[in-house]
């Protein structure tokens, strides 16, 4: 790693001041990635701001119909949550998956969903939930928020500070994780609103990161079955293929994994 | 450079060292706790795992900066004395290690299991939560025996307090 200098912010406001002070300074949330990546030397920050201690980023609150996931929270303890477990089983599951349970007890859903990996889970849960992502300037719809491989809307110095999540009627979320760093080599999130829309968001598929999934999306409004799923066709064009599998064999995950998903969804 | 004040082991210490310096190389280098081990440079292997503030963590993924102020146990802190932990006894009852490299991480890993879990702990859990430690020898077949064994050695250790 090379040198860098390490700060602990004491408030969000903190936090900004300090990034405006380094020359190529980067926030430091749970470092699952991050720190990986200094290590590598394919990072090299001149300040590493550290947001993991800020109070008023950690922690989950219920509101009128959904819950609130402040964006400190660790994968931990979004997974272990009363209120998740109750409000949305499935966006406590998804956190039960990520990485291993280390991992879990220091990586955060903020930095996460900052990095945007494109074989990250959090991105699906929330795209396929339609939740809104506030930050210390505004806040940022799903849709509009994530903009291809490690790119998202945030502008620099920009911090998530919450993400929202609204209750739904049914959600389910499957993987086919990666059997070495259990990243999603394909994972799909299925939401049905209370007013019967339909969203399903796949990670780990797409060259441009996380999607949604059009097709089974309308299969699914129509009948909310998993053999609603069978006969959609899913193209293969646009889809990761690597030394683990090919575009065509990550469309079929796709199509599997909502399968999985929707039952795991009831 | 920055002076980190932590208690490990119980034990308070204050460490001059800098900024980019991971919390296993303080403990290692500084402390001469070499009981924490580094099999890999990609945060993968689990060799490393210590629990800071209760939590098994993965002390090459943290920075020393980060666990100032923090409670940190190591393999060293286990034992009472002469008497292992119930979990150390059970890995080398079940012969759960063979060049024992991996040995502290995933003793770490486990009982923060054992301490999650409880009673509730079977065989597919283990499995599960053991991911992110790897063995090159053992074929985990005994590494879970022992955490299952442990499991039941602490809850009567726990039931007898």
């Amino acid at each position: 790693m090379y040198e860098t200098t390490y700060h602990r912010a004491s408030s969000v406001d903190d936090a900004v001041a300090l990034f405006g002070k380094g020359t190529e300074a980067k926030f430091l949330a749970g470092g699952q990635t991050l720190l990986p990546v200094m290590k590598q030397r394919l990072a090299a920050p001149s300040d590493v701001i550290d947001l993991s201690k800020v109070k008023e980023l950690i922690g989950i609150e219920p509101t009128g119909d959904g819950i609130v996931v402040r964006a400190a929270t660790t994968h931990y303890d979004v997974a272990t949550s009363n209120v998740v477990q109750k409000a949305i089983p499935a966006l406590a599951h998804l956190a039960s998956l990520i990485g291993d349970p280390a991992v879990r007890h220091r990586g955060t859903i903020g930095g996460s969903l900052a990095n945007n990996d494109p074989a990250a889970d959090y991105p699906a849960a929330v795209l396929a939930l339609g939740a809104t992502i506030k930050t210390n300037k505004r806040t940022i719809a799903a849709d509009d928020f994530f903009k291809g491989l490690f790119a998202t809307a945030l502008e620099d110095g920009e911090i998530i500070t919450a993400v929202s999540f609204p209750v739904q009627a049914k959600a389910g979320y499957a993987k086919f994780p990666n059997p070495a760093s259990r990243f999603a080599l394909t994972g799909v999130f299925v939401a049905r609103t209370p007013a019967g829309d339909v969203r399903v968001a796949a990670t780990g598929a797409s060259q441009s990161g996380v999607m949604r999934v059009g097709p089974i999306e309308a299969a699914l409004k129509a009948n909310w079955s998993a053999g609603a799923i069978d006969g959609v066709t899913i193209p293969s064009a646009g889809l990761l293929a690597d030394i683990h599998g090919s575009a065509a064999y990550r469309a079929n995950l796709i199509k599997v994994m909502a399968q999985r998903a929707v039952i795991t969804a009831g | 450079m920055s002076t980190i004040k932590l208690t490990v082991n119980g034990r308070a210490v204050s460490v001059d060292v800098e900024d980019r310096t991971l919390l296993v190389h303080l403990l290692r280098e500084n402390l001469n706790l070499t009981g924490t081990h580094i099999g890999c440079d990609t945060s993968q292997c689990g060799a490393c795992v210590v629990h800071v503030d209760g939590r098994a963590v993965k002390s090459c993924t943290m920075l020393a900066g980060q666990a100032a102020g923090s409670n940190v146990t190591t393999i060293e802190g286990l034992a009472k004395g002469d008497e292992l932990h119930p979990m150390q006894a059970a890995f080398r009852d079940n012969h759960g290690l063979q060049c024992g490299y991996c040995t502290p991480g995933m003793i770490m890993s486990a009982v923060d299991i054992v301490h999650r879990h409880g009673g509730k702990l079977d065989e597919e859990t283990v499995r599960h939560e053991l991911e992110g430690n790897i063995c090159r020898c053992t074929g985990y077949h005994n590494i879970v025996k022992a955490v299952l064994d442990a499991a039941s050695r602490m809850k009567v250790a726990q039931a007898a307090e």
